[in-house]
């Protein structure tokens, strides 16, 4: 009976050590444990999300630097097109123009040779009137006699020389 | 910070002091041996009571020619007639009286007498007895341990706890996370913090320290009804504290049932106020006490068959218990704390009735 009957003394010394266990333990254990725990749990909470936000960043960023880079490459082959275009574009009108100055030089050259020509023809219209005349004169010299069917004679013959 | 390491240190020195304050009256300034121990039959059911119940002061061991060496322990006795009186309990021993005071025969409790030695009155027994003793010692562990640990705490920012700081911190969030919150709930757990902590560790060290069969442990701490029951007094009252009007609407008007059953219900739910702590009371003393019982027995074996052989079989028996109180140590300190977590969270608790 005596085991489970409590005693005055020990109730009393129980209550006061308990209390003033629990008093200064409040004060300077638990709080400042249970504070340290807490910011401990919050720092690493937000480092841990600080590092999903970095992950996230990262990827946003990679996928950004992939874009950039496709567009980088559509641009490279636009501007490759467009050059190829525009070399193209140049050797036709070189072409072009060559042609065009290669037929003008002909033509010019054509003309040149006609008129060359016509002048030539002239020319030699001109030495052959002379010469006719000068064959005409040693004719009439020679024969001064001569008849009219003669001096007809004459100038068809002169028409006959005529070139085309 | 400074003060507080220096106020953690006069604690300690303090309570140290006290400690080797009792030591003076030891045993060897009484050379007075009781010659007939030596001879006297091994009575095991006293030997275990001796242990369990508290006593005046500590027994450490009996020679060999039957002389006891003890530690006397301050004796704090209040009576009418005398007032307050202070003495060493070596004064009383052997069966002296000091003052009027001696031990009664027949209850071993101290009596006061009047010259022609009779009893006058029991006066009120205020002494540091073995279980204060041990519990002071126990005290001093835990601040030892705690303002330490807590100093450390409040230096540095963000601490990475160190050496023994990283044994005790996943037991402090344990009983956060594992009983206080799911218990008590995120919005109302941190009043109760202080306490349930401090219940823990208070259990925890001193069951621990009652497993360790040498002075100065060893003392039947938690396994004292006295003690257990100013802990599960100390929840009742935070219970009904903390109690919210749902608390108290559930005790005299249950939700639910009809009003003509109240005479019935009332008293029902105040028994079950009261049986709360009540058995919070009888785990933690019957727990413990039954764990010294049972390795005491089983000690008591080899004096019971004066055989050395019998050793073999009770020390690995022991030792089997020991292992298993060490773990009873720990339930018991957590089956303690989370059943007051639940109490509290059960009266604080805002209920939501369809």
């Amino acid at each position: 009976m005596d085991l489970v009957t409590p005693g005055i003394g020990l109730i009393f010394w129980t209550t006061f050590i308990f209390f003033l266990l629990l008093i200064i333990l409040r004060v300077f254990a638990w709080k400042p444990i249970l504070n340290a725990v807490k910011n401990r749990e919050a720092s690493i909470k937000s480092a841990l999300d600080s590092a999903e936000k970095a992950k996230d960043d990262m990827k946003k960023l990679q996928s950004k630097n992939e874009e950039i880079l496709q567009k980088a490459k559509q641009e490279r082959e636009a501007l490759m097109k467009e050059a190829r275009e525009v070399k193209d574009r140049i050797i036709n009108e070189a072409k072009e123009k060559a042609q065009q100055e290669a037929a003008k030089l002909i033509e010019s050259a054509r003309l040149n040779i006609r008129n060359e020509k016509t002048a030539a023809i002239a020319e030699i219209k001109a030495q052959v009137a002379i010469l006719s005349v000068e064959i005409a004169e040693k004719i009439l010299r020679e024969k001064l006699t001569q008849s009219k069917e003669q001096d007809a004679l004459i100038s068809r013959l002169l028409d006959d020389v005529k070139i085309n | 910070m400074n003060c507080l390491q220096v106020l953690s240190k006069r604690i300690f020195f303090v309570l140290l002091a006290s400690i080797t304050f009792w030591f003076p009256a030891s045993a060897s300034d009484h050379p007075v041996a009781e010659e007939k121990t030596a001879h006297e039959e091994f009575i095991p059911g006293e030997f275990i009571i001796d242990h369990i119940k508290d006593s005046h002061d500590w027994h450490i061991l009996t020679k060999k020619n039957g002389e006891h060496v003890s530690v006397y322990l301050p004796v704090i006795l209040y009576s009418q007639n005398s007032g307050l009186n202070f003495f060493m309990s070596g004064k009383l021993a052997h069966g002296h009286s000091y003052l009027g005071f001696a031990y009664s025969e027949e209850t071993g409790k101290i009596v006061e007498m009047n010259e022609a030695g009779e009893t006058i009155g029991t006066p009120l027994d205020f002494s540091i007895t073995k279980t204060v003793a041990g519990m002071m010692l126990a005290a001093v562990v835990i601040l030892f341990l705690f303002l330490r640990m807590g100093n450390s705490y409040n230096k540095t920012k963000n601490i990475v706890p160190k050496g023994f700081n990283g044994f005790l911190e996943p037991m402090i969030v344990f009983i956060r996370d594992e009983i206080a919150i799911p218990n008590i709930g995120h919005h109302k757990y941190e009043r109760f913090m202080p306490y349930l902590l401090t219940a823990f560790f208070f259990i925890l060290v001193n069951n621990i320290m009652g497993l360790i069969p040498f002075f100065p442990f060893g003392a039947n701490v938690t396994g004292n009804i006295a003690v257990t029951m100013v802990l599960a007094l100390i929840t009742f009252v935070i219970t009904q504290v903390s109690g919210t009007k749902d608390h108290w609407k559930h005790v005299f008007a249950t939700p639910g049932v009809p009003v003509w059953l109240a005479p019935i219900m009332i008293p029902v739910e105040l028994i079950g106020l009261f049986s709360k702590p009540f058995a919070l009371m009888i785990r933690l003393f019957a727990n413990i006490t039954a764990g010294h019982i049972v390795v005491l027995s089983l000690v008591s074996l080899i004096f019971i068959f004066k055989a050395l052989w019998v050793s073999s079989v009770s020390i690995p028996m022991v030792l089997f218990i020991d292992v298993l109180e060490i773990l009873v140590a720990f339930l018991q300190a957590y089956v303690f704390t989370l059943l007051s977590a639940l109490f509290i969270g059960l009266a604080a608790k805002e209920h939501h009735h369809a």
